[in-house]
């Protein structure tokens, strides 16, 4: 099976990332890239710089799984699948033992139960507000006119909390205005929202349980200041893969890698 | 009652509604054309049509002749039908209003007067539609009597409150004790004394007497008809089955707000053999059943369409939900010789009013006697007393008996707190699970 490359796209509503494989399942090129206001054309856009990355043509690519919210604008793809799945068989992927993936993502956070094959078993999103979630820490890191990387940065978990609700962004954002209005150190503030974040996923964790490795994905991965008061909170250490965004494509790649197998040996049959 | 309203009345009942009728069925639209992975409709739906159009229509000339009553779903009717009562059902009503998605502009008048928008959107489209008059139903009479029962919720006694302070008119509560484990003799005497002291309020209200033999006969019929409702879901059992849940939201209509008049018991019997003629022929709702699901919670009544096609294109069908259950799980207490109490039992003892062990139970029955796969729950914002306690009966559930669940956010009636896209990736990844996941 020379030759075989296969592709995951995943229009998230933040970031439209893509991963592409071989027919092994290595990984040859993953690309990250804002979504902006046109979904299909992020997707176009950042295929194409995969593929360039890559050094592939775009007829090399056997199968193509759109995964994400925007999965029905990819019109190149050969498959869609729900981000959820995708997360699932990702994580699975990068690490074996996975048992609970938890997904931190731009729109909604969720958590996701898989069996040693990667197969969704059960699994759990925040409800319609974005508390919880990466839109949120955008909101926030605005509103304290940080970037996402200084609010991600490393905080003394033992330090003071400002207290931050956890169940509405626009209730938090103003409470954050009240709290910088009292002067109140944005470390603390930082450190609330973060608890915050933990606090919401905690609820999350709790309504599904947790089974085997947990997996954190999704682009609030890279928050090292809020692992570390997740991984307090769950008692456990994370696994946190490398390119945390590019995991639903990754996954959304291998979908299609089975897929393309599946179907052969239903021909061979 | 003046000799004029009654004139007008019989005249509008035995020519104005069927002339209405005949006048429908010509104007109707050409159907629209049922998608390809549902089966041919049932023939009951022009009937239960007429019977709904013709109950709203009547419903206006009713006033000088009949008193009226709006009464809540879970209340006991039997005993207003003894008085001749009119009924109007505002539950009904706003749920006709939600599946014609005109919920959040009812709700924004009730919201424009101060009730909250955290309010249940049946009472907010009830009232919505008592500060304007509106209708889809043409006109609606102003109710004479009100008369609730906080079996299904306590929201009901203070939004019946609201309409009785606005219109100034008897409010008549029945209080059902809620049962957190079993219920006791002291609920049972309390609640069959409740229906007795209401004998006297009634009489005076719409100038009728009370005969205990009239009372017993609709009694009987409402039972009959409660019965036949049960069997109609439990035909449902069968594979394929003969109708979807989204069929039987629709179906429901005449239990809820007909239950006791000859014209429900007559249309469940016409339901029924329809039914029954699919189960013998081996006839399923959806072209191709391969997975069975179970709906717990009231209908989404905006999206009924939209959920009902989602899932028949999947090839999957609800076959059972807690929700049609209700109008069917209780009615095996009743008992004409020992009314009082058996309404008692009843009333008292609906899904609503009973503890969550109960409730759990219940599903864990229905799920294995209709050879359920999967369960979809929908956490609705108007109704607190359905919603809470889903996640851990989810729980539960697919611990005990691994079954693959989902939750929706949504609302009844008020299509505003639908968020499509959301709920669409839920339902997919749902389906994954269900079907092994595309990676198996």
């Amino acid at each position: 099976m020379a030759d075989l490359y296969f592709s995951g796209v995943d229009v998230g509503s933040l970031s439209t990332d893509v991963s592409i494989i071989d027919h092994g399942g290595k990984v040859l090129s993953e690309i990250v890239i804002p979504t902006g206001v046109n979904g299909s054309e992020a997707a176009e856009q950042a295929f194409n710089a995969a593929l360039k990355l890559a050094d592939l043509t775009r007829d090399s690519i056997t199968g193509i799984t759109a995964t994400g919210y925007g999965r029905a604008s990819v019109a190149f793809a050969t498959g869609k699948t729900t981000e959820i799945s995708c997360h699932g068989v990702g994580a699975h992927h990068l690490f074996p033992k996975t048992g609970t993936v938890i997904d931190i993502g731009g729109q909604d956070s969720k958590v996701i139960q898989i069996d040693r094959q990667g197969r969704m078993l059960d699994f759990t999103m925040n409800d319609k507000c974005a508390a919880g979630t990466g839109r949120f820490l955008e909101v926030m890191a605005n509103r304290l006119d940080l970037n996402l990387d200084e609010l991600s940065s490393p905080l003394n978990i033992e330090g003071d909390s400002a207290p931050i609700s956890s169940t509405c962004t626009v209730f938090a954002e103003s409470e954050v205005i009240s709290l910088l209005a009292k002067n109140t150190p944005r470390k603390e503030i930082v450190h609330g929202l973060q608890r915050s974040i933990v606090n919401r996923i905690w609820s999350m964790v709790t309504s599904i349980g947790i089974e085997g490795e947990v997996t954190l994905t999704g682009g609030v991965a890279h928050n090292k200041g809020l692992v570390a008061l997740l991984e307090e909170k769950l008692g456990l250490t994370l696994n946190i893969p490398e390119n945390p965004q590019t995991v639903g494509a990754l996954g959304g790649a291998h979908i299609a890698r089975r897929t393309y197998q599946n179907s052969l040996e239903a021909d061979s049959i | 009652m003046s000799i004029r309203a009654e004139l007008k009345y019989k005249i509008m009942k035995d020519y104005g509604a069927p002339v209405l009728m005949a006048f429908q069925n010509v104007r109707r639209r050409k159907p629209r054309p049922t998608p390809a992975a549902f089966g041919s409709p049932l023939d009951s739906n022009q009937r239960l049509k007429e019977i709904l159009s013709r109950h709203y229509f009547l419903s206006r000339y009713a006033p000088g002749v009949k008193k009226v009553a709006w009464v809540t779903s879970g209340a006991p009717v039997e005993l207003l039908r003894a008085f001749d009562f009119y009924t109007i059902y505002p539950e009904n009503h706003s749920a006709l209003v939600g599946a014609k998605k005109q919920g959040a502009d009812y709700c924004g008048i009730a919201e424009g007067d101060g009730f909250s928008q955290d309010l249940c959107s049946y009472a907010r489209i009830d009232l919505g539609h008592m500060l304007s008059g509106k209708t889809p139903a043409g006109k609606l009479p102003k109710p004479d009597l009100l008369f609730c029962s906080n079996n299904i919720c306590q929201t009901v006694l203070y939004w019946y409150k609201a309409i009785a302070h606005e219109l100034d008119i008897p409010l008549i509560h029945f209080d059902a004790p809620f049962v957190t484990t079993e219920q006791t003799e002291a609920d049972i005497n309390y609640m069959a004394q409740q229906l007795q002291d209401m004998i006297p309020i009634l009489e005076r209200v719409s100038g009728r007497v009370f005969y205990l033999n009239i009372f017993e006969e609709i009694l009987e019929r409402s039972m009959e008809t409660s019965k036949t409702w049960g069997a109609i879901l439990d035909a449902m059992k069968a594979q394929p089955a003969p109708m979807t849940i989204f069929d039987a939201f629709g179906h429901l209509a005449p239990i809820v707000s007909l239950r006791g008049l000859p014209v429900a018991q007559d249309y469940y019997h016409i339901l029924m053999d329809e039914i029954n003629t699919r189960v013998t022929q081996g006839i399923g709702a959806i072209s191709d059943e391969r997975y069975r699901l179970i709906w717990d919670n009231i209908a989404i009544w905006y999206k009924v369409r939209f959920l009902a096609t989602f899932f028949a294109e999947r090839k999957m069908n609800f076959v059972t939900a807690t929700y049609t259950n209700a109008w069917a799980e209780t009615t095996g207490y009743l008992d004409v010789k020992d009314p009082w109490r058996s309404m008692a039992k009843t009333y008292g003892q609906i899904i609503l009013n009973n503890n969550l062990k109960h409730r759990l139970d219940l599903m864990k029955g229905m799920i294995k006697t209709y050879a359920v796969d999967g369960m979809v729950m929908h956490s609705t914002r108007s109704c607190k007393p359905y919603s809470v306690g889903q996640f851990d009966l989810r729980k539960a559930i697919t611990a005990d008996l691994d079954l693959p669940a989902v939750i929706l956010d949504a609302d009844i009636a008020d299509e505003r707190v639908w968020s499509e896209q959301q709920i669409q990736t839920r339902l997919e990844a749902f389906c994954e699970t269900l079907e092994g996941s595309k990676y198996g």
